[in-house]
This record gives C-alpha cells, sequence and structure tokens, in this order.
C-alpha cells in the first residue's frame, strides 16, 4: 500500500488514490478498502465513488475534520490484508444477439474476420468487470473485452439508443441503461432494466461486481421482458470463482 | 391545495440538497446551487433544511397560489411582486389564496429560492426531491416546470409564530470582482508552477455557458505540465477542472460523477452561495486556503444558521 495517495477534493470529500493505471489488481484493492470502511465504525461518512483507480470518500466535517479522518484512514489500510473480502459477485445479463436488436452484429462480425455466430461466443466467454459507474445512472465502465472483436464507433452516433442495448465501442463493451444517443456498435439488447428509479434497489449493476452475457432467444427475451414490466425479474447471480483461489 | 404555473420562468426547478448516496451509481447529485441561501428560506418558513424549495434562475417564474401558504425567497433579488405589489426578500411572507407571485427582473445576483411553508408535494426518488433533468429524474416529472404545471402543498400554514422576527438583511451583495476561495487539489500536481500562479493571481470572467452542471470561465490560459487528461476519477461540487487548452470550468450541482480532466481546486463550501449568483461577464478571482480553513469556515456557517433557527421557532 505504499503508493496510496490522499487526496484533497475541497473540504467535504478526499479522494484515496491507490495506482495511476487501469488495472484489475488495482481495481481489487478499492474495492477491499470500500468493503472495509463499510465495515469500520469511522463516523461522519456520507456515501464513497470507486472509480478505476480510486475511492471518493464524502464526508461531514460537522462529524470529523479531514485531518482525523485521514489518520483513521491510513489506519484502516494498513489492516486491509488482514480483512476477509467476500468473493465478486457475477451478474448474469441475457442477451439477445443481432437482429432487430443488434444492428450492427454483421459489420462487427465482418470488421473481425469472423461469424456473428463467432463474436456472440467471444462476447459471452468473458466476465467483464464492472470497474466503475458514471457517465448517466447505471451506465457501467467494463474491462476485459477480447480485442479480436474490438470495433471503432459509429462514424456518425445514433439519436437514440433503446435502453437495454449491448455495444462495442473500441475495446470497451457496456449496456446502454437508459435511453441516450451514442455511437456504440450495438450487438444485442437485455430485456434486464439495468435501472429503474421505482425498484428498491434502482440500479442494478455495482462497480465491482462482473458481468457475464448469455445469449437468448426472442421467446426467452419476451418472457423477461414481461416479467420487468410486471413488476422485476430477478437477475441470476452467483460468486466468481478467483483467479488462483 | 397548490400553486398553477402561469409562466414557469426561464428556468424554474424542485430542488433539496441532492441526491445522496447514488453517485457510486453513475447518479448526479443535483440539489439547489446554493445550499446556504436555500436552507435560510426554509428557515425563515420554519422548514427542516432539506425541504425542496423552487430554484428560479434569472427570469422568475409566476405563480398563481390557489390556497394560502407562508413563503420565503433569498438568494439573488430577481424583483418578486405579489399581486404586483413588490415584496421583501429573506423574510416569511403570507400569500392569501387567488394572489399572484411574480419576478419582474433580476435586480441582483442570478438565483433565488422559494421556500413553501410545510413543503412541496413531490415524490421523493431515490430518497431526494431534487431534479436531475438530463436523466429526467425527481422534481416536477423529471423536468423544469412548464406553464400549467400543478404543485400541491403537503402541510401549508396560514400562519406562522414569531412572524415579526422571521427576517434578515438580504445576503448577495454584488462586487466588482469576487473572491472565491479554493483548496487546492486533487490533480495540483498536474501543473506547473507558473500554472499555479496564473490560476490564484488572473481574473477570470464568467461566461454565458453557465448552467446547472458548471460554469465555464474565461481567461489567462492555466499551464499543464503534461496535458489535462488523467483516468477518470470523482468529481465533488466546486471542483476546478482544468482540461488541456487550460480554461478552468467550475462543477455544479448536475456534474457528471466522474470525469477525465484535471481538477486544479476545488471551491470550498462556503463560498458556493458566491458561485450560484454569479452571472456571464463577472469577474472572479481565487484565494488559496488551506482544508482547514475551508471546514472552519463551513462549520461557522452552519452554526449561525443554527443560531437562526433556535431564535425564528
Amino acid at each position: 500500500m505504499a503508493d496510496v495517495k490522499f487526496l484533497l477534493t475541497g473540504d467535504t470529500s478526499l479522494t484515496v488514490e491507490f495506482g495511476n493505471e487501469i488495472s484489475e489488481a488495482i481495481n481489487t484493492q478499492i474495492r477491499a478498502f470500500n468493503i472495509a470502511l463499510q465495515n469500520s465504525k469511522i463516523p461522519g461518512i456520507v456515501e464513497t465513488v470507486p472509480t478505476y483507480r480510486s475511492l471518493m470518500i464524502h464526508y461531514d466535517p460537522g462529524v470529523i475534520l479531514y485531518k482525523p479522518l485521514v489518520s483513521k484512514l491510513q489506519a484502516l489500510l494498513g489492516q486491509l490484508d488482514k480483512i476477509e473480502i467476500p468473493p465478486s459477485e457475477v451478474l448474469e445479463i441475457p442477451v439477445l444477439y443481432g437482429g432487430e436488436m443488434g444492428p450492427d452484429l454483421d459489420f462487427v462480425a465482418q470488421n473481425s474476420g469472423k461469424t456473428p455466430e463467432e463474436v456472440i461466443k467471444i462476447h459471452t466467454s468473458t466476465e467483464y468487470l464492472i470497474y466503475m459507474l458514471g457517465f448517466t445512472p447505471g451506465f457501467t465502465y467494463l474491462g476485459g473485452m477480447s480485442d479480436e472483436i474490438a470495433t471503432p464507433r459509429l462514424k456518425t452516433p445514433r439519436v437514440k439508443i433503446p435502453a437495454g442495448s449491448v455495444g462495442i465501442a473500441g475495446s470497451q463493451t457496456g449496456v446502454y441503461p437508459i435511453d441516450s444517443p451514442g455511437g456504440w456498435q450495438l450487438i444485442g439488447r437485455t430485456p434486464v432494466r439495468m435501472y429503474d428509479p421505482d425498484r428498491e434497489t434502482p440500479i442494478l449493476p455495482q462497480a465491482g461486481q462482473y458481468i457475464k452475457f448469455y445469449p437468448i432467444t426472442q421467446k426467452e427475451y419476451d418472457e423477461i421482458a414481461a416479467q420487468e414490466a410486471a413488476g422485476g425479474y430477478v437477475c441470476k447471480r452467483h460468486p466468481r470463482e478467483e483467479a488462483g483461489k | 391545495m397548490s400553486i398553477t404555473v402561469l409562466n414557469p420562468g426561464l428556468l424554474t426547478t424542485v430542488q433539496d440538497l441532492g441526491r445522496v448516496g447514488y453517485q457510486q451509481f453513475g447518479v448526479s447529485v443535483s440539489g439547489v446551487m446554493d445550499p446556504r441561501a436555500a436552507t435560510l428560506a426554509n428557515i425563515l418558513v420554519g422548514n427542516p433544511d432539506g425541504e425542496a424549495v423552487l430554484e428560479c434562475t434569472m427570469m422568475g417564474p409566476h405563480l398563481q397560489f390557489d390556497q394560502a401558504n407562508c413563503i420565503a425567497i433569498t438568494g439573488g433579488d430577481l424583483g418578486p411582486t405579489l399581486d404586483g405589489q413588490p415584496i421583501a426578500n429573506y423574510r416569511a411572507i403570507k400569500v392569501e389564496a387567488g394572489q399572484v407571485l411574480r419576478f419582474t427582473a433580476p435586480k441582483t445576483g442570478c438565483r433565488a429560492f422559494i421556500a413553501f411553508a410545510g413543503g412541496l408535494d413531490i415524490p421523493e426518488v431515490m430518497g431526494s426531491r431534487s431534479t436531475y433533468m438530463k436523466a429526467k429524474i425527481g422534481g416536477f416529472q423529471g423536468r423544469k416546470l412548464e406553464k400549467g404545471d400543478v404543485i400541491g402543498f403537503r402541510a401549508p400554514q396560514t400562519e406562522l409564530k414569531n412572524m415579526p422576527v422571521r427576517a434578515m438583511a438580504p445576503e448577495f451583495v454584488p462586487r466588482p470582482l469576487y473572491t472565491v476561495r479554493v483548496v487546492l487539489g486533487p490533480q495540483d500536481d498536474y501543473f506547473t508552477q507558473e500554472g499555479i500562479d496564473t490560476f490564484l493571481n488572473e481574473v477570470y470572467t464568467v461566461t454565458p455557458e453557465f448552467d446547472r452542471m458548471g460554469c465555464r470561465l474565461e481567461g489567462a490560459v492555466i499551464q499543464h505540465k503534461d496535458g489535462g487528461d488523467i483516468i477518470s476519477d470523482g468529481i465533488a461540487f466546486g471542483a476546478i477542472q482544468v482540461p488541456s487548452a487550460g480554461k478552468p470550468i467550475v462543477m455544479l450541482c448536475d456534474r457528471q460523477t466522474t470525469g477525465g480532466y484535471t481538477k486544479i481546486a476545488n471551491v470550498i463550501s462556503a463560498d458556493f452561495r458566491i458561485l450560484a449568483q454569479l452571472k456571464a461577464g463577472d469577474k472572479v478571482h481565487f484565494e488559496k486556503v488551506s482544508v482547514q480553513t475551508a471546514q472552519d469556515a463551513l462549520l461557522t456557517q452552519r452554526k449561525a444558521l443554527g443560531f437562526l433557527r433556535t431564535v425564528m421557532n
């Protein structure tokens, strides 16, 4: 933890920076520290925001001032390797690939020199780490997509992309949580609502979890969409088997 | 019953102190641009600090009261009148059913806050009544007010106790040059010493590109050591982003939760009340303070608010 820096971000928050690169190892430390902080009895913590390489901590200076907070956080960092961290969770996201739902699947296949079936196979073979959420509510910054299916963005972005669309932009992949404009190559769509303001947990994915996509048929898509409309489909999830454990 | 919007003004939205706890999911905090002024308005009408108010920008709305209630208006002076008669800012005022509150023209500042005794009947979304327009979340149907909108009161009060003491002097005073205090960081080490000196010594001008998300400033270029891009990290209210072009942007309530530009400094919470009232053409000078000084200033402000609450209620 020698490289950990405390950065000032005004008088009601600070950022604990774990490194200056995008890596799973750094993200694992952030996740561990965030869990340790939630479990700690440090008073005055308002909310935390994990990002690629840091954890932003919002706090109430009426409860704890900057200096005592930093001392407590340093002590917590010192104990980090002794804290038991539960395995990450994998969210299983069903996707109807191609056709109307994924109008760019054929282009991605052509661009990669593969068949559409091979693109689907590659896209569904990886557990993608959710590094952080941002940009819009529920938008996930995922890591780990195979370069084999990396495809440049559309030259002209679409004006409206429906919520649930699954796309590729360069070597990134992700799901549009709400209807929005965008330039990603759309390869499919999930009937699962990543974002629903009326749900008890409005946003489904969390930073530090993984997403695994799996292909479904139109019939399965319609069934899950109907369940979502009726009040909620419970997304399948399982603990991740950590590498090397 | 309620108020009816006869004319929405330029940009009138329902806001409270913001949507706390959802930044980790990419949801902007939103909330009032000037938390202190909004809190004062609530204190003047006996509401809790976090009650939702109407935030009015430059040209305020015309509101018809279908039911009597007590209100208070704080922040900038946008020229409020009741049935055509000018009324005071920073004072609790009784409004009868049938009366019309109008704002005539901005006199000082940019944003006014109207608190309604007993609060507005606006559902909470993710624990807040604030409007986050970009994602159409919260407030009145996720958007700014429009002509014909009707908003209910939750628990209107035709009388408030201690009416004569429910008043104070308006706080915002226009100046030829505003000093805004900052704490350096989180990426002040991405700038040359010359860049930091420029930022702290030069005068910056507010541009018309000023909305609830951010405020672009024009002025001397702030020099980076090696460009203004970083791997995205979190953004606080008042963060001063400096992209590679070297011109600062102050990030405000509707800012995105994360971003990939260097942030040279952060405006201190006690000075948000100045930021919220700036207009295009206003001049700003940044003064560096320590985080201790910034936190002292915030806690002193909070103490003063607590005192006012005790006196009035």
